[in-house]
């Protein structure tokens, strides 16, 4: 990448020719499950929010994760340039809370969009929607938005924090026209009220921007991290949803719809 | 007996000219099956939905062999004749169900009942027959020990001290020398093309023409070879005759171009045990014979589909007899009935026709299984219906695989097929001498040791000093091992050209080479196992301290490592690069030594389930990994080290170069269904587009299993419930239930690639 080049691409010159750096958790390769297609996906560490459910509990806290330049997962999202490109896909920003990062994420989603002409993710839960910038979001084709619940209590037990940050970012996407795929964690005991997912569902359906919502059963994959980490797993004995819970959840966001999977 | 009259309806034998309505001339004139198929096939760019489901007929053929499948798993093998060595003709006619089969022919009498094949070797006979409770027939035993010389005890007469020594350490495995070496693809479609007459007299032609020249030992050779072709051709017509069948001319219709091309196979399944017994690439051919009756109104789809299910049944009780020994080496039972289906021609068409759906589709309609060992020939541009339909019975079923056509068609043309899991060769045009594996990461530790094996402290390459380095030093590590492997390859040319000598003098494929073009290009096809443990423990060593721990004779017997280092399987060319050298620097030395026959040196990246008999036979190794352990399978990278997913672990597979592994590279993925997506229709797509992206990446091969963990767990306790559960290994599929206890777990706890 020269100095040319990127001037082409970045407006007013700006943020990209500085050295940014932020902490990453970790990158993967996914496919199908952080957005469309095969994704080169990168974990951002720390979150202002502790979900009793977290599945990436090493992920909370940025000392847990590795201080890393731009440029070099730039360039190790740029390997799989030729294999997303023939497999459909593109790059996903995770955590962890991408938005506790803005200006690393930033410069992240603006590189993988025009540097490697990557499709963009966010996935967030929201709560630093304030966090994003314009700019930011102009490089994002696509928030993958963590609604957990629109029960202010349950959330707050869920989460430790409040939802209104959430559903304002939400209407902003929508004023934005940005394309949202909103996710819905189904906790049994927890999340799992009809009445609230009812509301979920109404919320998302009148925003006009959510092309899809993912209904997640709740697993329990992640206890052995919460364990490895010395910290209290509280849903240990919450079972997952049986497959007809799951598709009854579906229902209540297709009965708006919805198009839920 | 039977009736024919049950099972054919008079429209199925056409009373016309068997090629009316072909196009095209060429093949006419010589014998090209290719530039009929060119000529003549229809491609199909259309979905899945015109496909037939199975007939009562067929669920009622496959229910009554279904039903002795459990005797045969629980003793190992159903029955064998113990008296009469297998010939072309040696038995009479033999059906599963003799009003029902449309398709006939069996490699015995009977179903499921197993034929001794002692040409290859006595040993390997008599200690199967033991394995499985039988008694050998002492005259046989007289005639291949005393009459007779079998072709192991050529090759054992003409073994090197070092090639034993290498043999019994391990360091070369799998050598053919006391079984057949297979691998070889008769163009069975020329029967069917040409009827048999037509074929002897062109070799008739081709033998007058070796006769004109001086008799130097190659072109006695020769000429004996091409006058036992022509007996195997007329033994052929006398085994499709005991059926009822004349098939000394072409087939007129489709139903006789199916039946003609399997007489063609069962002769050479009939007469060699060996180790891949692949069909080639039959399902396009057969669709012109299929596609013009269903136009002349002659068939409906659900007979065209009919036939190919009869024809599948067929190729799924191959059966040979193999020694207990070698069924756990390699997994299972298998026979390697590889078919190859799709792909594009030169021209550019897609080769897909709507006979490649219905191979596909036996999946479905008899359930799935791991013969015959279905490939899709991959490519960016094949049509979409075709991709989505395989990638959904990839998804289904996990029962095919996955190669790359864009690697194959520039090298070896539009009519390529794979012999066992991933050789390709062009079919009819090219046979190939195969056999064993190196194993490149035991090859490390003797370069440490100075030659000594590290199990049994025994000198097996002479000539070598040890390491006595505290700590091991990179460079003198790689220059050692290249010598190493320097004398490793010197050793193994040298094996392999004692063996397939002696393999064409007393166990020659007369049918499959009747089946071939005379003088067909010869390849060597060499193989390397333990590639990513040998690349690991060079990184290891490269990138953090080794220290090596000495027993009191000074061997290395285990290695202390201090620090991290990058790991094969991360799409990091640090570690990545080091694989790709051992595959370049390997391949070269290999080039170096004359071969038999003048064949092409070609390499393959490829375990089987070997594997884990590999790792049994090598101690401990640099890269950390336990004395006993198995070994990744194919190319993979080793269990675990993968941390970026199983792209990342791809990409770093697709570096290794073809050109250097012109055999084949395998890589075996297993996925759980939500690592493809949330719903069907997106997992279909997903899969679909991975494939794109590793091919056009430079992958070779895919293995594709879509797993779930829970179903896997539950089949080791309750194989009862799970028959049919069938898994891709290594260019391969096995009947997970017959796989040991130990291969099960290794299936199991090698990454699961599932999302967390």
């Amino acid at each position: 990448m020269t100095a040319t080049t990127l001037d082409a691409v970045t407006p007013a010159g700006a943020a990209a020719r500085r050295p940014v750096s932020g902490t990453v958790h970790s990158w993967d390769l996914s496919t199908g499950v952080d957005g469309p297609g095969s994704r080169f996906v990168t974990f951002l560490s720390g979150c202002p929010l502790q979900c009793l459910y977290c599945q990436n509990p090493d992920t909370l806290r940025m000392r847990n994760g590795r201080r890393v330049a731009a440029d070099e997962i730039v360039a190790e999202a740029a390997k799989y340039r030729r294999f997303i490109r023939a497999a459909g896909g593109g790059a996903t920003i995770s955590g962890g809370e991408p938005l506790l990062q803005p200006v690393f994420a930033g410069e992240l989603f603006h590189r993988f969009k025009h540097e490697l002409g990557y499709h963009t993710a966010l996935d967030t839960s929201g709560y630093l929607g304030a966090r994003a910038t314009d700019a930011l979001l102009r490089d994002v084709d696509l928030v993958l938005l963590d609604i957990k619940s629109w029960d202010r209590d349950t959330y707050r037990k869920v989460t430790g924090r409040s939802l209104e940050p959430t559903l304002d970012f939400a209407r902003r996407l929508a004023d934005l026209g940005k394309e949202v795929w909103v996710r819905f964690v189904l906790v049994p005991g927890l999340t799992d009220d009809p009445a609230n997912i009812e509301r979920v569902a109404a919320f998302a359906a009148s925003l006009g921007n959510v092309s899809r919502v993912d209904v997640l059963p709740f697993h329990k994959l992640g206890e052995a991290k919460w364990a490895a980490l010395g910290m209290d797993f509280a849903l240990r004995d919450t079972p997952s949803p049986t497959p007809r819970e799951v598709a009854e959840a579906r229902e209540i966001f297709a009965s708006q719809g919805l198009t839920a999977v | 007996m039977r009736d024919p009259a049950m099972t054919t309806t008079p429209a199925e034998k056409s009373s016309t000219g068997a090629w009316d309505g072909f196009k095209g001339g060429l093949w006419r004139d010589a014998i090209d099956v290719r530039d009929f198929i060119q000529q003549n096939y229809t491609p199909y760019e259309g979905d899945a939905d015109f496909l037939a489901g199975p007939t009562l007929r067929t669920r009622m053929v496959w229910q009554r062999l279904a039903a002795m499948f459990p005797v045969e798993n629980e003793r190992g093998i159903h029955d064998v004749d113990v008296h009469t060595p297998s010939r072309i003709d040696a038995f009479g006619p033999g059906y599963i169900d003799p009003d029902r089969d449309l398709i006939v022919g069996l490699q015995t009498d009977a179903p499921l009942k197993r034929a001794i094949m002692p040409n290859g070797g006595w040993r390997m006979v008599e200690s199967s027959l033991r394995d499985y409770g039988y008694e050998p027939d002492p005259r046989v035993k007289e005639i291949y020990t005393k009459l007779r010389k079998t072709h192991n005890a050529g090759t054992f007469d003409a073994y090197t001290p070092e090639i034993r020594a290498c043999r019994s350490s391990g360091i070369i495995t799998g050598l053919p020398d006391a079984y057949g070496r297979g691998r070889i693809i008769g163009d069975y479609r020329r029967v069917a093309l040409y009827g048999v007459d037509r074929l002897i007299e062109a070799k008739e032609d081709e033998k007058a023409a070796v006769g004109a020249h001086w008799p130097t030992d190659a072109n006695i050779r020769d000429r004996e070879e091409l006058s036992e072709q022509i007996a195997a051709l007329g033994e052929l017509k006398a085994m499709a005759a005991s059926y009822g069948y004349d098939i000394s001319g072409p087939a007129t219709s489709g139903r006789e171009a199916v039946q003609w091309t399997y007489f063609a196979y069962l002769a050479a399944v009939k007469e060699q045990n060996g180790a891949a017994m692949s069909l080639g690439r039959t399902s396009t051919f057969l669709d012109i014979y299929l596609q013009r009756d269903i136009e002349r109104g002659l068939i409906t789809e659900e007979r065209a589909q009919e036939f190919i299910d009869d024809f599948v049944i067929k190729l799924r009780i191959v059966r040979f007899l193999r020694t207990h020994d070698f069924n756990q080496g390699f997994s299972g039972d298998p026979t390697w009935v590889t078919e190859s289906i799709g792909g594009v021609g030169e021209d550019g068409r897609p080769l897909v026709t709507r006979n490649s759906f219905r191979f596909l589709q036996t999946l479905y309609n008899l359930g799935p299984a791991p013969e015959p060992n279905l490939t899709v020939f991959w490519s960016p541009r094949l049509p979409q219906g075709f991709k989505e339909f395989a990638s959904k019975v990839a998804i289904d079923t996990s029962a095919i695989q996955f190669e790359s056509d864009e690697l194959m068609r520039p090298k070896y043309g539009d009519d390529t097929a794979i012999a066992c899991c991933v050789s390709p060769s062009a079919t009819g045009k090219q046979m190939q001498f195969f056999g064993a594996r190196v194993n490149v990461a035991k090859a490390l530790l003797y370069a440490i040791n100075g030659g000594r094996d590290e199990k049994s402290g025994k000198v097996v390459a002479e000539g070598f000093e040890p390491i006595t380095d505290e700590i091991l030093d990179y460079d003198t590590v790689a220059a050692r091992y290249d010598q190493l492997l320097d004398w490793l390859a010197r050793t193994y040319v040298h094996a392999m050209n004692v063996i397939h000598y002696m393999h064409d003098k007393y166990a020659y494929e007369r049918i499959e080479m009747a089946l071939h073009d005379h003088a067909p290009l010869r390849t060597m096809a060499f193989g390397a196992a333990g590639l990513s443990v040998a690349a690991d423990s060079l990184a290891a060593i490269k990138y953090a301290k080794v220290r090596p721990v000495r027993d009191e004779s000074g061997l290395a017997v285990d290695f202390e490592i201090e620090g991290d280092h990058p790991a094969y399987g991360n799409n990091d060319d640090r570690a990545d690069e080091l694989a790709v050298r051992i595959v370049q620097d390997f391949m070269a030395k290999l080039r170096r030594y004359p071969t038999y026959r003048d064949a092409v040196h070609t390499q393959s990246i490829l375990t089987i389930t070997s594997n884990v008999v590999y790792g049994k036979k090598t101690g401990n190794t640099p890269d950390g990994r336990r004395a006993g352990e198995p070994f990744a399978p194919g190319a993979n990278p080793m269990n675990g080290r993968d941390e970026h997913g199983y792209i990342a672990s791809a990409l770093s597979v697709a570096k290794l170069p073809y050109d250097d592994a012109e055999d084949g590279i395998s890589l075996t993925n297993t996925v759980t269904p939500d690592a493809l997506g949330r719903t069907q229709e997106e997992r279909i797509g997903n899969l679909s587009g991975v494939l794109d992206g590793y091919m056009q990446s430079g992958g070779f091969h895919m293995n594709v299993n879509v797993l779930d963990k829970a179903m896997l767990e539950d089949a080791m306790e309750h194989p009862e419930n799970y028959p049919q559960l069938t898994i891709r290994v290594s260019g391969y599929a096995v009947n997970f239930v017959r796989l040991t206890r130990e291969q099960q777990l290794d299936v199991i706890n090698r990454t699961f690639h599932g999302a967390l």
